[in-house]
């Protein structure tokens, strides 16, 4: 039986020079393994398929592959390197296909959406809204920039209220650390896991039923609010609990107040953490359509004013549409995912941007102002 | 106003003779600013409470009228007719609500053992960060587009699987199918089977970051110490980190239980509601409280929306109990007590 951990041959034939101990090492001979294993599962799928076993179509080819490959390989490393290896070989696969099988969907997802979106998206799909669009008419007529204003609207107000009541409820757990905080932690936790149709549902009861209001834009972002509180909450808490210690310490011994050295000291440090926490939380909500199913409405022209009258979004204009039976306004949905999901994507990558500095790294910009200053 | 808090005094505690600690208590004084500051942090944290009592009470308020004209019934009918003064009751939905988020969970669970294993110990160190990015993108991608997804692409291809396993496999209660309809492919979309693949994917990011975490505080020492014994890579995850994550395991299955009970549009697209409770998971038909809320709604008078009321009153309830649960189990084995050592 051999070991997984074997030293590298140059740390066994000169002991004196300290070299790195590498745990993993993957020898010629696995890789082939692999490649012979894969070929000849090929091979022996391509022979029983579809004459012997009872599938068929292209997923049915690469179940079968994939199972003779497993059986082959598994065989291959138990002659080459005995039971023990051919068992983690087979987790090591199991493994694998676990996480293919999560990442697989999301490229296919997106493929597809933007396979299906693109046809119809015109420049005017940003500027037009559906005031003289019938349903019969061309996909390319038309456009949603009803639902896109809409949406921008109620996710600039829904943050506008859980940004900074998130990021003091934050301060309160990690900063202020009252009395309440523990019990606070645990109940942040359970709204982060109210139902989106619930949040829709309570801002129904509340602000519609019991207040008689309308649906209006507002009553959306105020539906969005509450899923966005827990949210943004949550990641700030993270976010400033990667502040070191000594930090605060410093601050409070230098002689500053509690409310100089969250503002002064723990805000700036994690800054670029609390910006990725309040991006990310906007990427989530901006996809939120249930709540807004009873909150705001739905329209196909546009209304600049959330406080007054029907406002559309852009996820609920593409759940009405796909719903029609006719082509052109499927295709229409189709677009309006597809600039759902750029919009998505492109706050995320924002977000990965500005969240994988670390606290010590500066900007360009930010070390441009700090010269100004003088400073840097 | 005093230009900073000075620490007052310095209470210098010597406990008596045995025991030799010195304790050093700083008295901060706090100036009227970070009272301010202390007291406006306090209160928007309790709004947080408030919004939670909130959403309770609306509920309730708006839901009583209908569960007083059902009584009982509400937990136990199935049918779902209160505009026309018929019965209602949540008696097939939520049977409907938790099958789908089980056939969501048996498919999430082990995907993000697998994901979770593959990021904190077999993937390169190189793309570990990649890996985390995707799956939190797999978060992010809003559950509207996943419905879509599953509606036009995923749904006609799934369904050969479901017709393999009602033919192959229908003697187990979950996979039979009417033999009214033959199994012929029409009777395979929209139902439970479907439904649950496509809310897995929403499960996955959730159980997976959760489980990430907690696999990523396996000891190192006994990490090592497996490695140094001669085990190999598996023999380290069986031995040390899985035991060590089972916390994890647990609370993250839990956590993506609560999301999948709550999911909407997804369900909504996919599903043809169905009011009668059936064993079979991959005959069509099914249904959800999310969903019946989303589908209701618009077409509801006054009672119904009080019924529809007392629904969402009932699946916050059943979120909120799963998801203090799970937290609470979550929280336990992150603090290190699931550990000795």
């Amino acid at each position: 039986m051999s070991f997984a951990l074997r030293r590298n041959k140059t740390t066994s034939d000169t002991p004196d020079t300290e070299s790195k101990i590498r745990i993993r090492t993957i020898e010629t001979i696995d890789v082939t393994v692999m490649i012979g294993s894969a070929i000849s599962a090929f091979a022996l799928s391509q022979l029983l398929y579809e004459t012997i076993l009872p599938v068929s179509g292209a997923l049915g080819f690469l179940l079968t592959w994939y199972v003779f490959f497993i059986a082959i390989s598994w065989l291959a490393v138990r002659e080459i390197r005995g039971t023990v290896r051919a068992k983690d070989h087979l987790a090591r696969v199991a493994v694998w296909t676990g996480a293919s099988l999560a990442i697989i969907p999301l490229v296919l997802v997106v493929l597809y959406v933007i396979g299906k979106g693109y046809h119809s998206l015109r420049p005017q799909f940003f500027s037009q809204d559906q005031r003289y669009v019938g349903a019969l008419s061309d996909s390319t007529e038309g456009g949603g920039a009803h639902a896109i204003i809409g949406t921008l609207q109620q996710v600039g107000i829904a943050s506008l209220i859980a940004v900074p009541l998130g990021i003091t409820t934050a301060v309160y757990m990690n900063e202020v650390k009252g009395r309440l905080a523990k019990p606070l932690r645990t109940v942040v936790d359970a709204m982060s896991a109210v139902p989106s149709i619930v949040a829709g549902l309570f801002i129904y009861a509340a602000w519609i039923l019991a207040l008689g209001n309308q649906q209006t834009g507002l009553a959306g972002s105020l539906a969005l609010s509450v899923l966005f509180l827990p949210t943004v909450t949550r990641t700030a808490e993270v976010v400033l609990r990667l502040v070191p210690g000594g930090l605060r310490e410093a601050s409070l011994a230098l002689g500053g107040t509690e409310w100089r050295t969250t503002s002064r000291v723990v805000l700036p440090t994690s800054r670029s953490g609390l910006v990725t926490a309040v991006i990310l939380g906007v990427a989530r909500v901006i996809g939120e359509t249930a709540p807004l199913i009873l909150t705001v409405g739905g329209a196909f022209i546009m209304n600049w004013n959330p406080l007054a009258g029907k406002q559309d979004s852009l996820p609920f204009f593409v759940f009405r549409l796909i719903r029609f039976p006719q082509e052109a306004q499927i295709a229409r949905a189709w677009t309006g995912a597809l600039v759902l999901l750029i919009l998505v994507l492109v706050l995320f990558v924002i977000a990965r941007a500005i969240g994988g500095r670390g606290p010590d790294n500066i900007s360009r910009l930010k070390k441009r102002r700090l010269k100004r200053k003088g400073l840097a | 106003m005093p230009k900073s808090s000075q620490v007052d005094e310095i209470k210098v505690s010597l406990l008596d003779q045995n025991d030799s600690e010195v304790r050093i208590n700083p008295v901060i004084r706090r100036n009227r600013v970070d009272q301010v500051y202390r007291s406006v942090a306090a209160v928007s944290g309790s709004f947080v409470f408030l919004v939670m009592a909130l959403i309770g009470g609306f509920l309730l308020y708006r839901g009583i009228d209908a569960l007083r004209i059902s009584g009982w019934g509400f937990i136990t009918e199935s049918q779902w007719a209160p505009d026309m003064g018929g019965a209602f009751g949540i008696a097939s939905l939520l049977p409907y609500t938790f099958s789908i988020a089980f056939v969501a969970l048996f498919i999430a669970v082990p995907v993000s053992i697998a994901t979770a294993l593959f990021i904190t110990e077999y993937a390169p160190r190189r793309i570990r960060r990649f890996l985390t990015a995707t799956i939190d993108l797999l978060a992010a991608v809003p559950s509207l587009i996943y419905g879509l997804w599953g509606l036009f692409y995923l749904q006609p291809r799934i369904i050969t699987l479901s017709k393999w396993l009602a033919d192959n496999l229908g003697f187990v209660p979950f996979f039979k199918v009417n033999d009214d309809f033959g199994t012929s492919l029409g009777v395979f979309p929209s139902s439970t089977f479907v439904a649950g693949v496509i809310v897995s994917l929403m499960v996955i990011p959730i159980c997976t970051s959760v489980m990430r975490e907690v696999f990523g505080q396996a000891p190192p020492g006994e990490r090592e110490g497996a490695m140094a014994l001669g085990g190999t890579r598996w023999g380290v995850v069986r031995d040390v980190v899985l035991p060590f994550g089972q916390g994890g395991i647990i609370g993250g299955s839990m956590l993506g239980l609560g999301r999948a009970l709550g999911e909407t549009i997804a369900v909504t697209l996919i599903i043809s509601p169905s009011f009668d409770a059936k064993w079979s998971i991959v005959e069509q038909g099914s249904n959800s409280i999310a969903a019946l809320i989303a589908l209701k709604f618009s077409e509801s008078t006054e009672t119904g929306i009080s019924a529809l009321m007392a629904a969402g009153l009932a699946l916050f309830i059943i979120t909120l109990l799963v998801n203090t649960a799970a937290s609470s189990v979550v929280n336990r084995s992150r603090s290190g007590s699931a550990t000795e050592i």
